[in-house]
Formats: C-alpha cells, structure tokens, sequence
C-alpha cells in the first residue's frame, strides 16, 4: 500500500536507497509525520500500524523460523518545519528467526520538531535482529530526537544496533536504550554522532548480560565543535559466569565544546569479565600534522579525521 | 641550484639549543642524507624545515627557493611542496588507506592510489580499503606514509628515519619509492642513522650536537660515521683543522 507516492518518494530521496520501494520482495513501512503512507510486507513477517496522538503505534511480529534476507526498510520522517512524531513500537523476534531492519528518520526542514521513539523489542532464542537507524536532520538543528528502547535478548539470540546522523545537525540527540541478556546473548550497539553549534548529545545505554556466557559491547563514537555538549553514560552490567563485555567511548572535541564520559562497569559474578575504554580528547596532533604536512589546511584535516573515526 | 638553503639556523627545545647556528644547502634533485648519532639534531632538523608545531620558533634563515619560510605553517609549506614522513608514521582510526593516500593528491584520481600502492610494493586490492589503524604493522604503515607522499608529488621530501621498523624486502621497495621521487625531480633529505640509508644518497651531511660537521661524498662520511661516529659521546667530534681536512 502507498498511499501518497509522491510523499513518500520524497522522503526516500533523503536516502541511499529509494529504489527499494519497487521490490516485491522487500518489505517496508513508511511514516511521515502521524501518517502511514506506505506499507508493504513479506511473508512471515506482520506489520500492524494504529493511530495514536501526534504519532502512530506500530506493532510488528516476526513469525518463529522465518528468515528475512532482504533488509527491511523502515522511514520515519516529517517535511514540516514544526511538530510531534510519536512512534510507540512493539516488536515480537520469534524464535529461530532472522531480520535485519534499516530506519531512515528525515527531518530536512526541522525548526521545531520532536521525533519521541518508544520501544519494546522482545527477541526469542536463537533470532538475530539487526537495526540500523539513519538519520537525516535540517542544517538548522531543529529537532529532537528522543529514542528509547527496552530490548531482551533470549538465549542464544542476538541484537546489533547503530545509531548515524549521516546529514545535517544534531539539535537535540537523546538516546536511552535499555538491553537484558538471556545465556549465550549477544548485543552490540553503535552510536556515531558528529555535533556542532549547540548541539546536544546524550546517550544512555545499558547492556544486563545476565545468562552465562553472555557477551556485549557497546560503543559511542562522537565528535562535538562550536558549543556543542555530549553526554554518554554507558553501563554494562555482568551477574552470570562467563558474561563478557566491553564499553568503548571515543571522543573529539574541538572548539569550545564539552564531552564526558562516564562508562559504569559492574560484575557479580567472579568469572564474568567486563572492560571498559574512554578516550576524549582534541585531535591528534600526529594525525593533524601528517595531513597538514600533505597539503590539507588545519579545517579540512580535522574534518577527514572525525570522518574517519565516524566511519 | 640550492633549493634549500639554511643559515645560521638556531633552534632551542626546553631551554637547551637543538640545533646552533646550522649551516646547510639541499639541491634540487638531488637524493641528501643527513647522518649522526641518536640525539645530533637530524629529527629536529626535518621538523624545522617541515614546520611542525613546535619547530616555528627558530633563529636564522631557512629559505625555499630563494623564499623565507618564517612565520609560514606546516600546510602553507606543504602546498609550495614540502612534506615530511615521520619516524614512526600516525594511525588514523576508521581513515581508509584510499582516502589517506587521496587527501595527498591534487587530483581526484582513484588510479593514482592503485600506482602508488603499487610503487611501494603493496597490494591495492588487498589495502585500499583497509583503515591506517594498528591492525597494520610498523612497515605497512611506513610504505602507505610513502605511497602518501608518492601520491602528492613534493618538491622537496623529508623521510626521518625510511628504514626503521621494516624488513630488508621492504627496505628495498622504500629505496625504490626514493628512486622514483627523484626520477620526477623531488629533492629528497634521508634522515638516517643507517650506512644502508645513506648508501642511496647522492650527497651526505654528517651531523653531530645540533650542527652540520662535515659533508661530501657517500664514501667519505659513509667512513667517517662507521669509524669515529658509533657509539658517539661527542669525544670524536672532527676539530677545525680536520673538517678543513676533509670538506
């Protein structure tokens, strides 16, 4: 079903993929502002949309045993410059399954918008679920997104997570994933951000490895200029023998920008393992000098830097 | 012709004068080595010329074709064509081999990385798309830090240290990667404490606490730094009489 083509493929052409819509085979769900106005799925996997106040709740069941190989494209986005997109979703993984989702979020025009993500996600055992969240924001900032999530990972299963901001500015980023292991789990989750301005980041993720053998890691990569703020609070938390995990923070800072760091570690069990790494600081001289001593000015060197550790 | 030309150079780190009162010139395509023990002042020397931070604050006259190079930055530098390869080349987390060696080269040319990669002896399809990250070794990173330079076509390259961390296979590829910046007329200053380093140079500078002492032909320093230079407590310095000796 689309029911506004010409909308639809306009949000798409904020992405690298708006041929997608045109295969059978590939399922999608397109929502712009509190509208579905496109919506297509595959066998074996049910997409049940209703709607609610400034936004539309989303239910989707992946059906035990089924195998999605192509990725599942999902696009939440809103062209008008001020409002509320609310997205309440509730995701049930069957067991032995396997879905890799990609979200793009378009908010090109944003001057006042607020994009509120509120999910649960519930993944049977042995079912891998891949989510890949882009972004696509106004040059201006403007808006803020506010994703939050509650994930369990059953036995054996697997959940990976990236959070991008591949265009525009930042505005307000406020992440807060919540994660439980079950034995055997895994999850990975992946912020890369880039701010400036006044841009604001904050992200909170939380991994529980609670099932022996449970593995975790999660990553921020974040660069802030101008008078941006970044915030990561990032927490792992191993209770069962053999859980192991690691919590990576890197961050740039330039300018008159403010990052912190506060990686939470805790083990109760005496044969899980967890470490943890955080680096903020400016740009590397070494790094700095190499390209300058290329050719590159000081502007363009830093730029090449940050993209690089984003990528 | 001097395309480099040095006078009365004075560089002092921490209080403690490096380099005093140096006295040097570099000629157009010509392949330079500057040798000495650890700690004589060659590193610094590179630095000064390249413009590194930290290296800006010198006395004297460092002069690029006939031009003062004072109060001009390392990428001002670079752009009249000047570059520097470090000793112990950086890691750039996540940067591909490919965007690395590309942000050298004026032309938006993706053949030019398969070239260079290939005249330093690695293989394109198996390296461009990897990071410069620790998951390279010394000497990877070293023929992608040349490859770099190849790709940017100085008029003068500064090479500190070309042989340390690397293998005697890979040693002949950098000599090769030398051979062919001169071919297209680079002027190229070897940084070196290695005979094996300065045997591929044209011209050598023997250089010891902070100043040139002696210069000549390869043989002549090549003898004087195997014979008197290693292990070198600045006892063995030549007098004057003796530098008028052999100058």
């Amino acid at each position: 079903m689309i029911k506004d083509k010409q909308l639809v493929d306009e949000l798409y052409g904020n992405t690298e993929s708006p041929h997608v819509l045109k295969d059978p085979d590939t399922a999608h769900l397109t929502i712009h502002h509190d509208e579905v106005i496109g919506m297509h799925s595959v066998p074996g996997l049910n997409i049940d949309t209703n709607k609610i106040e400034d936004g539309i709740e989303v239910n989707v069941k992946l059906n035990k045993g089924v195998r999605i190989d192509k990725q599942v494209h999902l696009c939440f986005g809103m062209f008008p410059e001020k409002g509320i997109q609310k997205i309440v979703m509730d995701v049930d993984i069957g067991t032995n399954s396997y879905i890799s989702l990609l979200a793009h979020c378009i908010f090109p025009f944003a001057v006042d918008v607020q994009h509120i993500m509120d999910a649960n996600i519930r993944i049977g055992e042995n079912a891998k679920y891949k989510y890949l969240e882009k972004h696509v924001h106004s040059p201006r900032g403007g808006v803020k997104v506010i994703p939050k999530a509650k994930v369990n990972i059953g036995r054996n299963a697997e959940f990976k997570t990236e959070f991008e901001l591949v265009k525009g500015r930042v505005g307000l980023i406020d992440i807060d994933y919540e994660t439980f292991c079950g034995e055997n789990a895994v999850v990975e989750m992946l912020a890369r951000i880039s701010g400036h301005d006044d841009d604001e980041i904050k992200i909170r993720e939380s991994a529980y490895l609670e099932g022996k053998n449970a593995r975790g890691a999660l990553t921020s990569k974040i660069a802030v200029r101008g008078r941006a703020r970044a915030e990561i609070y990032n927490k792992m938390t191993a209770s069962a023998p053999f859980a192991r995990g690691h919590v990576d923070c890197k961050e740039i800072v330039q300018d008159d920008a403010v990052a912190t760091a506060i990686p939470i570690v805790e083990v109760h069990h005496p044969k899980a393992h967890i470490t943890h790494e955080a680096a903020i600081g400016s740009v590397d001289n070494k790094q700095l000098e190499t390209l300058m001593s290329r050719g590159m000015s000081e502007d363009d060197a830093v730029d090449l830097i940050i993209e690089g550790m984003l990528s | 012709m001097a395309i480099i030309e040095i006078e009365n150079l004075t560089l002092a780190l921490n209080g403690k004068n490096i380099i005093a009162k140096l006295n040097v010139e570099f000629w157009e395509g010509h392949v330079h080595a500057v040798v000495g023990p650890n700690g004589a002042g060659k590193s610094t020397l590179a630095s000064t010329i390249a413009g590194l931070s930290g290296y800006t604050d010198f006395e004297g006259e460092i002069r690029y074709n006939g031009e003062s190079l004072k109060g001009m930055n390392i990428d001002e530098r670079a752009r009249k064509g000047i570059t520097l390869a470090w000793q112990e080349p950086a890691r750039f987390e996540g940067l591909s081999i490919k965007s690395f060696i590309m942000a050298s080269s004026r032309e938006n040319d993706e053949s030019l990385v398969l070239r260079v990669l290939d005249d330093v002896g690695l293989d394109a399809e198996d390296y461009m798309h990897r990071s410069v990250d620790r998951t390279l070794s010394g000497g990877e990173r070293k023929k992608i830090e040349l490859a770099s330079i190849l790709a940017m076509r100085p008029r003068v390259a500064l090479l500190d240290e070309p042989d340390s961390g690397i293998d005697v296979e890979s040693l002949e590829r950098i000599f090769e990667a030398v051979d062919i910046l001169k071919r297209d007329g680079t002027t190229v200053i070897l940084i070196t404490h290695s005979l094996a380093v300065l045997n591929r140079a044209e011209h050598a500078f023997l250089m010891c606490d902070g100043n040139i002492i002696d210069k000549g032909t390869i043989d002549k320093i090549s003898k004087y730094f195997e014979d008197r230079c290693i292990p070198c407590d600045h006892k063995n310095m030549p007098n004057k009489a003796e530098i008028k000796e052999t100058v």
